[in-house]
């Protein structure tokens, strides 16, 4: 490839680049400067070497395991979400009388707090609700069955708060697919169920990735929940659960910017797989020709 | 599904809409036609006629309201559009951005479990047909227009379909690439020799592909008939109008003699030829720009005296525009030069100005 430009190529100053100003300024000061002083600070604890903060997270018994007790949880509430966002994404696709009042219920607990949904979960799946009663009844499990304070607490209150994410995002991804193309596959022979896998499936690849990554990482912060659902000193003792006792409990921030360092590596990773994957799939523009 | 067939029967085909309001509309009003092996039907109109309706109808696409479909004796309009196998064309081509050329074409012959092998072989002949060969590792964003509407056409058609719907697959094209693949479309239908239906609102693209054109209006059928019977003998108004028969004129019926009819509107006399039963002494004359000669008839008939309004300049003639001395404006082409403030004679023989009951328009 010939990288040499022509001085016409060099284009002059775009002065409406300075409308850029003010984000730019924003993101600074709310969001660059403060990381990078959480990184510079993670490597200043209050004794021992620079990398001191770190060897202690991955020594200690209780903390280190919290990457995998988040993991846990963040892998199957993003999996699920995304599982069960897909196909009523995919049936809400054409417009019809419901599709409005459906995608407003699904919609709802999106704009409830996750302490409103806990509290609402605590009665609800808690040991006197009339869930777990009717469940109780039920001849599938001996004995009583725990729905709150522990990790299956955890995980519900995750789908509900993610779930309506993951389903407009797929929504979104689903009714961008011209459905001229499902139509011509129709005509080509194929069965509902095999316009699905050769022609929206791949095309909605990319754009899956991109909803679990973004739930994935929703799911992984989790935190007030954990607390207030789980099994904080245990099971659900989530990874942002020890940044929090390390800062505001030992008042270590140092040692506290470290595990959110740690916390956020861990999205990175996962994010880096999902996209890496995402790679093996076209990615383009989703019509079929012209208009 | 039987490959081969010999018609495909249409009885009373009807679909409607909830229209604006909450009331119903025919989109298509009982077609009824008959289509045999080998043909190429274009269905004919202006957008919203009602041809598009048709075809989705005969593909699968939409449910039926009325009517039957039935392929020799096999009623088909029950069946979903996977089990119909007929090839569409769509308008813009409808190609799975996401598989190379080869995959799109070799689709259908996927879903139908062809062996690998073969699928290759019939792949490659489809793009030779449509002369793509070296195209087929190419996705189809790499292509242009008319190479992805080539590609379309080589994907309805490698699965060797009793019959291939077509749905304006010419209109995102341009002029010169739209005549090209028009003898393109034409050649195929001949080395397939299956029937074709093709969708278009294009005159001349009907007239030169169609062994039989369907002339259609807000859902109902106007004419069917040959290419030549169309454009020389509309049945109607509507149809005469939509071919090109731009000067449309009242008259009064005068007379009417044998194959003849007199008509006048105050000084102005002609002869026409009848097309329809006239219900009233009020006529419409059509005639073609092409058909009017400037200078007098034989023995000074069907002559009118005018005078130049428009000049079009168009190269090889120019359209002309007249208005003769009952204010009727007329449009001729003719070769000849005029200037606006001119005085003309013009004539048409009685053959060519066809006269028609009036209609709403």
């Amino acid at each position: 490839m010939n990288t040499r430009t022509s001085p016409l190529a060099r284009a002059p100053f775009d002065r409406t680049l300075l409308l850029a100003a003010p984000a730019t300024l924003f993101m600074v000061a709310l969001f660059i400067y403060p990381f990078l002083y959480g990184l510079w600070l993670s490597f200043e604890p209050a004794k021992g070497g620079w990398l001191a903060n770190y060897h202690k997270f991955f020594t200690a018994d209780n903390l280190w395991p919290t990457i995998w007790t988040t993991l846990r949880l963040a892998l199957p509430a993003t999996l699920i979400n995304v599982g069960i966002a897909l196909p009523i994404a995919f049936r809400m696709r054409v417009k019809s009388r419901y599709q409005r009042l459906i995608t407003t219920v699904l919609v709802v607990p999106i704009t409830l707090g996750t302490v409103l949904i806990a509290d609402g979960m605590l009665t609800y799946f808690g040991p006197k609700g009339w869930l777990a009663h009717v469940l109780e009844l039920l001849p599938f499990y001996e004995g009583p069955i725990r729905l709150t304070h522990n990790y299956w607490g955890v995980l519900i209150s995750l789908v509900i708060s993610g779930f309506p994410f993951a389903f407009l995002l797929i929504l979104s991804y689903i009714t961008g697919i011209d459905p001229v193309l499902a139509r011509a596959a129709s005509t080509l022979g194929a069965s509902p169920t095999a316009q699905f896998r050769h022609i929206y499936l791949p095309l909605l690849a990319p754009g899956l990735a991109m909803c679990f990554c973004l739930a994935f990482v929703q799911a992984y912060s989790v935190f007030p929940s954990a607390v207030l659902l789980g099994a904080p000193a245990g099971p659900t003792r989530v990874i942002s659960l020890a940044a929090y006792e390390a800062a505001f409990e030992q008042y270590d921030y140092s040692l506290a910017s470290a595990i959110a360092m740690i916390m956020g590596f861990v999205q990175l990773i996962i994010v880096a797989i999902v996209l890496g994957l995402r790679g093996l799939f076209y990615r383009g523009p989703v019509v079929g020709g012209k208009g | 599904m039987n490959q081969d067939f010999s018609e495909l029967r249409l009885d009373r085909v009807t679909r409607r809409f909830a229209g604006a309001g909450g009331q119903a509309f025919n989109a298509l009003d009982e077609l009824t036609i008959t289509i045999k092996r080998g043909e190429f039907i274009a269905l004919l109109g202006p957008s919203g006629c009602g041809k598009s309706t048709a075809l989705n109808c005969i593909a699968g696409l939409l449910p039926l309201s009325g009517g039957t479909i039935r392929l020799d004796d096999l009623r088909i309009d029950t069946l979903p559009p996977e089990s119909r196998g007929f090839g569409m064309v769509f308008q813009n081509y409808a190609l799975f951005p996401h598989m190379s050329v080869e995959r799109n074409i070799g689709f259908g012959l996927r879903m139908r479990g062809v062996s690998t092998a073969e699928t290759a072989t019939r792949v490659a002949n489809a793009l030779k047909l449509v002369q793509l060969t070296g195209q087929e590792h190419k996705l189809p964003g790499q292509l242009s227009g008319g190479q992805q509407q080539r590609v379309a056409i080589a994907r309805a058609i490698v699965i060797e379909p009793p019959l291939v719907l077509m749905d304006e697959p010419l209109s995102n094209l341009d002029a010169k690439l739209r005549i090209e693949t028009r003898a393109e479309i034409r050649r195929i239908h001949h080395e397939l020799g299956r029937a074709t239906i093709y969708v278009t609102h294009d005159q001349d693209e009907a007239l030169s592909l169609a062994d039989r054109i369907v002339v259609m209006k807000d859902g109902v059928v106007q004419q069917i008939d040959r290419p030549q019977q169309i454009y020389a003998q509309p049945a109607n108004l509507h149809v005469a109008r939509f071919m090109g028969y731009r000067n449309v004129i009242e008259m009064d019926v005068e007379a009417t003699t044998g194959d003849r009819i007199a008509l006048r509107d105050r000084d102005v006399r002609l002869t026409g030829t009848p097309m329809q039963a006239l219900p009233g002494k009020l006529a419409m004359v059509a005639m073609r720009p092409e058909e009017i000669v400037v200078g007098d008839g034989p023995e000074g008939r069907n002559t009118l005296a005018v005078r130049v309004e428009t000049v079009e300049y168009g190269g090889r003639d120019s359209l002309v525009g007249v208005v003769t001395a009952t204010g009727a404006r007329l449009f001729l082409r003719t070769a000849q030069s005029a200037a606006p403030g001119d005085a003309l004679s013009i004539h048409v023989p009685a053959e060519r100005a066809l006269v028609y009951a009036p209609t709403p328009a």
